[in-house]
């Protein structure tokens, strides 16, 4: 969910969006915003899932260390989502495993 | 492979990393200013509350001011910087491997002052690993920087002024905290921000701690996107040896955790250089030993901020200068005695902040690391002497 206003940051005004896709799901997102917060903002929140036991992931740090956030970004997997900005026409996959 | 050079090479542009580049900058030396993400300011433009101190330490400013009044004067000072760019590696000769926007360098400096900061801790529990538990700071980030609300219903571990702060920040959001759990019998953090929550009605279980959270699917492997993630949270009470009380166990709707569990100095670098450590929990583990100049183990090589031990941000910006003058003064920029009264007043500053009831473990740690240093380098002057 987007925070239009905030008792200190004040309002979010003058958004510029673009389109990212999630499989085939398009998704608005705020241009130069993080992967991960876009897909958050959707209500995502499996990014991936563990290599053996198929469990789901997704973010934990959202700084780039811990890397549970790892998705297949325009065909690179283990792409950090969380320090990776959106762009217009971009397309996210899950990670299984290791693809 | 082609090379990169500077008088100085600061690593990390949070409060500490700014503060050294601008104090050696303003001294007269070159200065490269290097930091992996894409803007600078380290943790600090996340930092919407008001900083506690006294006016020289700028109390009363929010961090993200404090944040923006340094980017300015780093910025005018002529600190050249390098964004979205990464040190991955360090030889005891302070030469360094640079990933500059994905090109290989050979980094030379003759000081390198390291302020890599610390990273969030983790604890384990039953359905730790779910999506929805987070970081406390990547809260922060989500709301303060991305302006997205991590979820709706809240449950904070740790009572401490992570947990306590970022309580306060996920309500002024716009979400809801079911509770802050802490398994320490008494809340850690000041009682002035524990009031707040309080008032707002969040109730906080100090001996309680977080035994289970699962979600609708229980996490399992054929869940979809958007589903397995956190939908309810186990609280259980512990005994006065930290033991789960059997039955005591209640259960919340919260669709998030945030873990607020402490931090690690980030000292991967450090290491690699070479650098003597001794372990100091109340600093968050391994820290590097350093003098009253931040100069490590390895003659050069300085260290400041959240690495040396986590501290504050005050602290660490304080840190940051002490370093920057040192190296400056190293290069024979300043004079001993125009460093020895710029080092003199920012030491006096970070006294008074390691002063009063949450300021005196911090004190007598930064002391042991202090006297650890001047035991390794009289062992080092006895086996020159020999």
């Amino acid at each position: 969910m987007r925070i239009l206003r905030h008792p200190i940051l004040g309002e979010l005004t003058g958004l510029k969006t673009v389109t990212i896709y999630y499989g085939d799901q398009p998704i608005s997102a705020v241009e130069g915003e993080p992967i991960a917060a876009a897909l958050l903002n959707a209500g995502i929140r499996v990014f991936r899932k563990t290599a053996k036991r198929h469990e789901p992931r997704g973010i934990f740090c959202a700084i780039g260390r811990c890397t549970d956030c790892m998705m297949i970004v325009d065909g690179v997997p283990n792409t950090r989502t969380c320090v990776t900005s959106v762009r217009d026409g971009m397309r996210v996959r899950l990670q299984d495993g290791r693809q | 492979m082609r090379n990169v050079a500077a008088e100085v090479a600061v690593i990390g542009a949070g409060p500490a990393g700014l503060c050294a580049a601008y104090q050696a900058r303003s001294a007269g030396a070159d200065v490269l200013l290097i930091d992996e993400n894409k803007l600078p300011g380290g943790q600090l433009f996340k930092q919407i509350h008001k900083f506690f101190g006294s006016g020289e330490h700028q109390a009363g400013v929010r961090g993200f001011d404090i944040a923006k009044a340094l980017l300015t004067r780093v910025a005018e000072s002529g600190v050249r910087v390098k964004l979205d760019s990464l040190v991955y590696g360090i030889q005891p000769d302070k030469s360094m491997g640079l990933l500059d926007a994905e090109e290989n360098c050979l980094l030379r400096a003759e000081k390198v002052v390291i302020a890599a900061g610390a990273k969030e801790n983790y604890t384990p529990f039953a359905g730790s690993t779910l999506p929805g538990v987070i970081g406390a700071g990547a809260a922060q980030t989500m709301i303060h920087i991305n302006r997205v609300l991590p979820g709706k219903r809240v449950v904070m571990v740790g009572a401490g002024n992570v947990g306590l702060i970022v309580s306060y920040q996920l309500l002024q959001a716009g979400a809801e905290v079911a509770a802050v759990v802490e398994a320490a019998p008494r809340i850690g953090g000041y009682g002035v921000h524990a009031a707040k929550i309080r008032r707002a009605g969040v109730p906080i279980y100090v001996g309680h701690t977080i035994s289970r959270a699962y979600g609708g699917t229980d996490g399992g492997g054929d869940c979809g996107a958007g589903a397995g993630g956190v939908e309810h949270v186990e609280i259980v009470r512990l005994d006065e040896n930290w033991r789960p009380v059997a039955g005591s166990e209640f259960t919340l709707d919260a669709d998030t955790v945030c873990l607020a569990v402490g931090l690690s100095p980030m000292t991967e670098l450090i290491w690699m250089a070479g650098c003597r450590f001794e372990y100091i929990p109340a600093f968050g583990g391994h820290v590097p030993l350093h003098d009253h100049n931040m100069e490590t183990t390895v003659g050069g090589l300085y260290v400041a901020g959240d690495v040396t031990g986590v501290e504050e941000a005050s602290t660490a910006m304080e840190e940051g200068g002490l370093a920057g003058v040192a190296a400056a003064e190293a290069l024979g920029y300043l004079s001993a005695s125009a460093a020895a009264r710029k080092k003199a007043e920012i030491a006096a500053r970070l006294n008074s902040l390691r002063e009063g009831p949450f300021g005196d473990a911090r004190r007598a740690a930064k002391e042991k690391q202090l006297a650890a240093m001047a035991r390794f380098c009289s062992c080092e002057a006895e086996r020159g002497a020999v």
